[in-house]
């Protein structure tokens, strides 16, 4: 499956084709009812994203509501620390909200505004999605339902506590294992039933087209920043790219805009939980196989009779078996490569940051700091590595207590 | 000829309406499965149609959610639902099969294999609900070398346009998808049900059978009145589960449900004699 070409010749922005694949990945596997409601999307996300004004309207609310653009910081004592490459960090994690998940949602609600639809449903693992899909949803007075692993409204009692603060309904999922997938099967589920009056707010590049391209389009946004900020700050590009990847959306926002830059390296860093070799972990694009899951054609973590499997991560924004289907064929082409950190891995990662530069990664967001700290040191003093920072970590700070047996 | 359209062929030269009946397969317990075909079949059942559990059933409702998480609980797989179908064959060489599900089992089998296993196991038919039409071409080209069925849903939602689309790809019969919504849901709304069904069966070349809320013999009347037949899952799924360990009590249940739903529909024969 892994075979390298030459990714010269590919115009990345002819991806998706008109029926969302990327190579052999996304695509539309969602039963018949369904079929309608994604036609009708695309069609109208097809009209308005070339609209200029839809576009205006977009740019207003990244920049007025959002806070955009974010900043790039040169962390210039970690980089001195690890003796190698400069590392530069995107700050999603100062974006409203607190990370890069709202860049996403402030698009799609503006797609339900002017879809007339006026009920709003969106899946969440951490409670980062749900969180930013209840904000918007309150500042455009739509209904908002969140679906959510019952197991992670446990673990997540402060995000939980925030949506419903926000207006939003929390419905725990008691299905399957309770996790993120399980939220998202059951969003399925009432999207299916309430399809005349409700958008769903997908949260990741996953799930039938056209989301992935959606979702990456409205997340570019980063990797467009980040570009030309880049050329004014150093007066070049990165020599590489760093983000992690659950569901992939902070990483492709990242990349995308850089793909034809072919000497920019690109790092995914997916949830390596108690080590990939273990199989206790979340990264299908190290350790997966191609399957069909929520709607696309993309890497799972699946067993051998195609049912798929628990995943473990300490991040619950990573914790998820499957990945956005143009991250599988990124792979498959071979120009991007994806790694893994492990759950200790990022634990360090987010001291480090925390302690050297005064910043608090997301867990989500350190396994990008933990391969930039393994990479730095291999790489020349005047090369740069750009780390997503897709996150702030204070919604993790009950589970760094935990893990050092502290009760708050 | 595949038992799937010698079944209906026969029932509509009888004028009679098909019953079709969803179990899980491997659901509420490994043995339950095979002795519940026969049962059904003994009950008036025409067509079994035979869930394989997976883990994400994205399409079904609470009842059947259930169902497939006790059988996978208790190790079911797509390999076994094939070994249960052979089983079922060594007694019952006419009741077609169908197995529904969704595509990643399928797919991690391989469509090539999967289509020659199941074939082997006297499998009829495969309904895929997580595989529209655009995305089938490979399977649908490997169940009919195997002489196998294409089950295609069509929803309330489905443009008029694409269901001559599906019609024209359907083989065995046409599954109309009576509302939006998951199975077993309460929403029955027998007009709408008319509408849709009407603009079905104007471009049908096969059989046009409906599923989704039928649960007892006065829904299958209403509901066999309009369409070639009805198919019933939930309703079942539950009483099994209900049943649980005991499996003449499992037995018992499934034939009062079936029993009194088939002869509301053999009513609707004299009505239209």
């Amino acid at each position: 499956m892994n075979k390298k070409v030459s990714d010269s010749q590919i115009d990345y922005s002819a991806f998706p084709d008109e029926r969302g694949h990327f190579g052999a990945y996304g695509g539309r596997f969602v039963s018949e009812t369904l079929i309608y409601a994604l036609d009708e999307l695309k069609d109208m996300y097809t009209r308005l994203k070339n609209d200029a004004s839809f576009q205006a309207e977009i740019d207003q609310d990244l920049a007025h509501y959002v806070g955009r653009p974010s900043p790039i910081y040169f962390a210039e004592r970690l980089s001195q620390k690890l003796g190698g490459a400069k590392i530069a960090l995107k700050r999603e994690d100062l974006n409203h909200t607190g990370a890069h998940k709202v860049n996403n949602t402030i698009g799609q609600a503006l797609l339900a505004k002017h879809s007339g639809k006026t009920r709003i449903i969106a899946e969440t693992g951490a409670g980062q999605h749900g969180v930013a899909s209840a904000t918007v949803a309150a500042r455009l007075g739509l209904e908002c339902v969140v679906y959510m692993g019952a197991e992670d409204v446990q673990r997540q009692a402060l995000n939980v506590y925030r949506m419903k603060l926000l207006g939003a309904t929390v419905v725990p999922v008691e299905s399957g294992s309770r996790t993120l997938k399980d939220a998202m099967n059951e969003a399925m589920r009432d999207w299916v039933t309430n399809v005349d009056n409700t958008f769903y707010i997908i949260g990741t590049v996953a799930g039938p087209h056209p989301y992935p391209q959606l979702v990456r389009d409205f997340n570019a946004v980063v990797g467009r920043e980040a570009r030309r900020q880049c050329l004014e700050q150093f007066g070049k590009l990165p020599e590489a790219l760093v983000a992690c990847v659950g569901g992939g959306s902070n990483a492709i926002g990242l990349f995308h805009p850089f793909l034809n830059d072919h000497d920019v390296r690109m790092y995914g860093v997916e949830a390596g939980g108690d080590g990939v070799e273990t199989g206790r972990h979340a990264a299908p694009l190290n350790d997966g196989v191609p399957g069909v899951l929520h709607g696309n054609r993309t890497y799972l973590m699946e067993d051998e009779d195609g049912q798929i499997i628990e995943t473990h991560s300490i991040s619950a924004g990573l914790d998820y078996p499957g990945v956005g289907p143009e991250h599988s064929w990124l792979k498959d082409i071979g120009r991007v490569q994806y790694v893994a950190a492990n759950d200790d891995e990022a634990m360090h990662a987010f001291r480090e940051l925390t302690q050297v530069e005064g910043i608090m990664p997301a867990l989500e967001s350190s396994h990008a700091v933990a391969h930039a700290i393994k990479l730095a040191p291999t790489m020349r003093r005047d090369d740069i590595i750009l780390v997503n920072l897709s996150g702030r970590g204070d919604k993790d700070i009950l589970t760094v207590a935990k893990i050092d047996g502290i009760e708050i | 000829m595949n038992r799937i359209n010698l079944t209906l062929q026969s029932l509509r030269e009888k004028r009679r309406k098909a019953l079709v009946t969803y179990i899980v397969s491997g659901d509420p317990s490994p043995g339950a499965t095979v002795a519940a075909m026969h049962a059904l079949v003994d009950a008036g059942a025409d067509i079994i149609e035979l869930g394989v559990p997976f883990s994400d059933p994205m399409a079904e409702g609470p009842v059947i959610q259930r169902g497939h998480e006790r059988a996978l609980a208790q190790g079911a797989s797509l390999r076994k639902t094939l070994a249960y179908v052979s089983e079922f064959r060594a007694r019952d060489a006419n009741t077609p099969v169908v197995l529904m599900g969704y595509a990643n089992p399928v797919e991690r089998m391989g469509y090539k294999h999967f289509a020659q296993l199941a074939k082997e196991a006297g499998v009829d038919g495969l309904l895929t609900v997580d595989l529209p039409l655009e995305e089938g071409g490979e399977l649908d080209t490997c169940l009919q070398e195997a002489g196998l069925e294409n089950i295609f849903l069509v929803a309330p939602t489905t443009s008029s346009a694409r269901i001559k689309d599906i019609c024209e790809a359907a083989r065995g019969f046409v599954y109309c998808v009576s509302f939006k919504g998951v199975t077993g849901a309460d929403r029955l709304d027998v007009e709408a049900i008319a509408e849709n069904l009407a603009g079905v069966k104007s471009v049908a070349k096969t059989p046009v059978l409906v599923g989704f809320g039928i649960k007892d013999a006065a829904s299958a009347k209403q509901i066999g009145k309009l369409s070639d037949g009805v198919v019933v899952g939930s309703a079942l799924v539950n009483a099994m589960a209900q049943n649980s360990g005991n499996l003449d009590a499992i037995i018992h249940a499934l034939a009062s449900i079936i029993q009194p739903m088939r002869h509301a529909l053999d009513e609707l024969v004299e009505i239209s004699l």
